[in-house]
């Protein structure tokens, strides 16, 4: 089966025409749940062929920004502590709002989960020691060597050599529908529009959250001020297309999900180097110079990602990190330098914001800040402010000693929730109550089945790998069928 | 106001490529890298470069050093170009790393003058076997360079005993000394402190990974990256047949040494002597490298590669590839009328490399070993 050399590039489109083979199965997209569900197809299917929006430079959609991967498991024998049973998983999901839709879909993931780390391994993926300051995840989560990148470069070089043909800048702008099945996908591949049959097709090109016209459809111009921390091409023009042939929606419109970042980041793409974990460390404060928030309700991994929602909802979608020189070096460096200088309405001006509005919060701030002695970021400490609204409810050190230091804070989106409903074979659902016959959906494009508000560290890429898993071998089983 | 509409920081990290100088762009991207950290597991760099929150240039030259060019994180990096953020870091380090063995070099004008070329390299060469026959001939007769010799001293009786050593020996001693004090500068800039080294567990650690290459391996990857983008072993396994094929004919010369000037016996040794043995098989295990590595770098991705650096490496393997073919040739041929032409190549070859070792590649060596040290003393493993 795996006999097929890979022809990749060099076998065009036109060969495809004239023969007029269908092929197997087409998977739509190019990130960890494409790849898994071709991958899977392949195993039991002849040609299959990946289908990645984006140039070869920036394949793999926004698992290539990924890390680690959440699973059930009984002990890995290397780089976790531990084991993490079903029912905690599961539990950890419900708790963060996962499987309120479709609880039977969480359950299947999490069953699943429990062979994804040897079924990665098996197909070539390396694996290393959590990294430093992730000791939280050291049980739950395995952390693969190199990061998302390294694991999509694995990912295509097993694919390729299984015979897996990939196309690269090939935007899929429709599906071929007919009642409830689909024939293929027309794409614009190389300035060329084609149209590429096949007996099943996956769908696994992401969320919307890169369409900042879409995104304006509920936020309005706010969107104009959003970063979009992954890749540029995820524009949901499958799921949108989708969506309007009467699919099935699942998850909230308005959803996403997104963190604090440098509001200096990059309108696209910016990754993990412009986050920020200043925040518990001052106070932040909104264009009027005001506080909004409890800066330390809990420790930072649990409250990082309702910062980027709730600064997408202040004035300007922006809000600044304020502290002082004894918390420098508390947190993790980021991409940017700090803003800095001698005094509070010396930072002020220098962040733009109002110099005497901001001087007035921290004199107040610091009037009612915590007992110095108190504070210890190790642990949720006695460190609070006491009457004060919004209170400080941790880490509450008055800011005090210069040089003072500033962020500008954006909300950056990771991923947007609204996507297709499946069933437990993850075959796309309509509005109609029938399942498609031979589409199925697998990754940021569905997860929303399982996850339609919150987030669990890794979380994306076990949705992705257990229905891509899925998605793929059931469309290769179709196709051959 | 729009993302971009923001004032510009007052002590902003550019994001842009700093052009023209290598450190200033190393220690930019070592700036992206100490922010995301998914390198970590690949090899040394990283932890290390995660014990700092900013970049002095001694730190630079540290760490380009401790770099081995394996190049996973590369092909890792999603911020690599043409994304905006620039980073590549095996790049950027290979330039910092070429500086310093010039930099660091005693002294730098010779550095930058005998790194030059490997034509020019080629002429110091010629013109030393051209010297070394001039020598010949005026110590005797000249037919003696193309007769037959056997036994004991045949090698002396073409090329003189003096004329043979003196040159070689002296700059061999001059370039070890050279390379030792572009050693110590190093240290000096990048660590300051020699009583550190008073930790004999730490230093024998460092001393294992120089020893084994430890991060010629890409971490749990398998191999380099190299000369693609997949991960091999190739370029581990023949750059130790290089190095312990270096060492193998360091034995062979001492041992030589001793066999003639403490011993009284003179060359040419019997093929089963300590000298033979060991200066054959580090023959062919350097000649083996050496090409291997040539075939290695004539096939492998430029993006990560400083090309100044490149051809410095390119001169080094062939000087090496040289300096053993002509070694080994003279072994198979030295029963020959051959033997006293191949002779005086071989030696002229062997001077050239002594003559230029301190300022070729071949001085990475010595900083990378610090590098490796300064790694186990500061990380406390």
């Amino acid at each position: 089966m795996f006999g097929n050399t890979w022809n990749g590039i060099i076998r065009s489109v036109s060969t495809v025409d004239a023969s007029n083979q269908p092929y197997d199965v087409i998977v739509v997209g190019g990130g960890n749940a494409a790849l898994v569900a071709a991958i899977s197809a392949r195993h039991h299917a002849e040609r299959v062929l990946v289908l990645e929006r984006a140039p070869e430079w920036i394949r793999g959609g926004n698992s290539r920004h990924t890390r680690d991967i959440r699973a059930s498991h009984d002990g890995c024998g290397i780089y976790t502590d531990g084991i993490y049973p079903e029912a905690e998983l599961l539990d950890d999901l419900v708790r963060v709002g996962g499987g309120r839709d479709n609880l039977d879909l969480a359950k299947l993931v999490v069953r699943e989960s429990r062979t994804l780390f040897p079924w990665m391994t098996d197909h070539g993926v390396r694996w290393q020691q959590p990294l430093q300051g992730t000791l939280n995840l050291n049980r739950t989560n395995l952390f693969f060597l190199g990061g998302g990148k390294a694991l999509m470069n694995t990912y295509y070089q097993t694919a390729q050599r299984m015979g897996v043909e990939v196309r690269y800048d090939a935007c899929v702008s429709d599906l071929l529908l007919a009642e409830n099945r689909t024939e293929g996908v027309i794409a614009e591949i190389g300035g060329q529009t084609v149209t590429l049959r096949s007996r099943a097709v996956v769908v696994a090109s992401g969320g919307f959250e890169a369409n900042i016209g879409w995104l304006k459809e509920y936020w309005g111009e706010a969107a104009d001020n959003f970063v979009i921390r992954g890749t540029p091409y995820n524009d949901g023009r499958v799921l949108r297309s989708l969506l309007d042939a009467g699919a099935q929606p699942v998850g909230d419109p308005q959803g996403f999900h997104a963190v604090a970042v440098d509001g200096r980041a990059p309108q696209f793409d910016g990754g993990i180097v412009t986050r920020l974990d200043s925040v518990p460390f001052g106070i932040a404060l909104n264009q009027q110079g005001e506080r909004f928030y409890d800066e330390g309700e809990d420790f930072w991994p649990k409250r990082y990602a309702i910062w980027g929602g709730m600064i997408a909802r202040q004035p300007g979608q922006i809000a600044y990190s304020i502290f002082d020189a004894r918390m420098l070096d508390r947190f993790m460096t980021s991409l940017y330098r700090p803003f800095q200088a001698d005094t509070i309405p010396g930072l002020a001006t220098a962040l733009g914001l109002d110099p005497e509005r901001v001087l007035a919060t921290v004199q107040t701030y610091n009037a009612h800040a915590g007992l110095e002695s108190a504070f210890d970021p190790a642990v949720l400490d006695g460190c609070a402010t006491t009457d004060l609204t919004p209170p400080k409810s941790h880490w509450a050190m008055p800011i005090l000693e210069p040089p003072f230091y500033g962020y500008p804070l954006r909300p950056g989106i990771t991923f947007t929730y609204r996507g297709l409903a499946v069933d437990e074979l993850t075959r796309v659902q309509m509005v109609n109550g029938r399942p498609m016959e031979n589409l199925y959906a697998a990754g940021e494009i569905m997860a929303g089945n399982v996850l339609s508000s919150g987030y669990l560290a890794g979380f994306g890429l076990t949705l992705g790998t257990v229905f891509g898993r899925i998605a793929g071998t059931e469309a290769a089983k179709h196709g051959r069928d | 106001m729009a993302a971009t509409d923001l004032p510009a920081s007052n002590s902003v990290v550019s994001l842009s490529p700093v052009a023209f100088n290598p450190i200033k762009e190393a220690a930019r991207q070592l700036e992206v890298c100490n922010s995301c950290r998914y390198c970590e597991g690949y090899c040394a760099v990283f932890p290390a470069l995660e014990r700092r929150r900013v970049f002095t240039p001694g730190d630079v030259d540290y760490l380009a050093n401790l770099c081995h060019d394996c190049r996973a994180c590369l092909y890792a990096c999603m911020f690599a170009p043409p994304h905006q953020f620039a980073v590549n870091l095996p790049k950027a380090l290979a330039e910092v790393r070429r500086e310093t063995y010039a930099r660091y070099a005693v002294p730098t004008a010779a550095a930058h003058a005998l790194r030059a070329s490997g034509w020019l390299l080629a002429l110091i060469a010629a013109i030393a076997g051209a010297l070394l026959a001039a020598g010949v001939i005026a110590t005797g007769d000249p037919s003696r360079i193309v007769t037959v010799h056997e036994g004991p001293g045949a090698f002396y009786q073409v090329v003189p005993y003096l004329l043979m050593f003196a040159p070689a020996l002296a700059v061999s001693v001059v370039g070890f000394v050279v390379l030792i004090a572009g050693g110590v500068r190093f240290w000096h800039a990048t660590r300051g402190s020699f009583r550190d080294l008073l930790q004999p567990g730490r230093v024998i650690r460092g001393t294992a990974d120089a020893l084994g290459l430890r991060y010629l391996t890409g971490g749990g990857a398998g191999g380099c990256n190299y000369p693609d983008d997949q991960p091999s072993r190739s370029r581990y396994v023949f750059h130790m047949l290089v190095f312990y094929g270096f060492l193998a004919a360091i034995v062979s010369t001492t041992s030589a040494f001793i066999q003639q000037d403490l011993l009284g016996w003179l060359p040419p040794y019997p093929i089963a002597s300590v000298p033979v043995v060991f200066g054959s098989l580090g023959g062919v295990a350097m000649l083996v490298g050496t090409i291997g590595l040539l075939y290695l770098k004539r096939r492998s991705d430029r993006t990560p590669a400083d090309p100044v650096q490149i051809e410095m490496d390119y001169v080094l393997l062939w000087q090496l590839a040289l300096v053993n073919f002509t070694g080994l040739l003279l072994l198979a041929l030295r029963d020959s009328a051959a033997m006293g032409p191949i002779l005086i190549a071989h030696l002229a070859i062997v001077f050239t490399f002594f003559l230029t070792m301190p300022y070729s590649k071949f001085a990475h060596f010595i900083y990378r070993y610090a590098a490796l040290v300064q790694n186990r003393l500061e990380s406390r493993s």
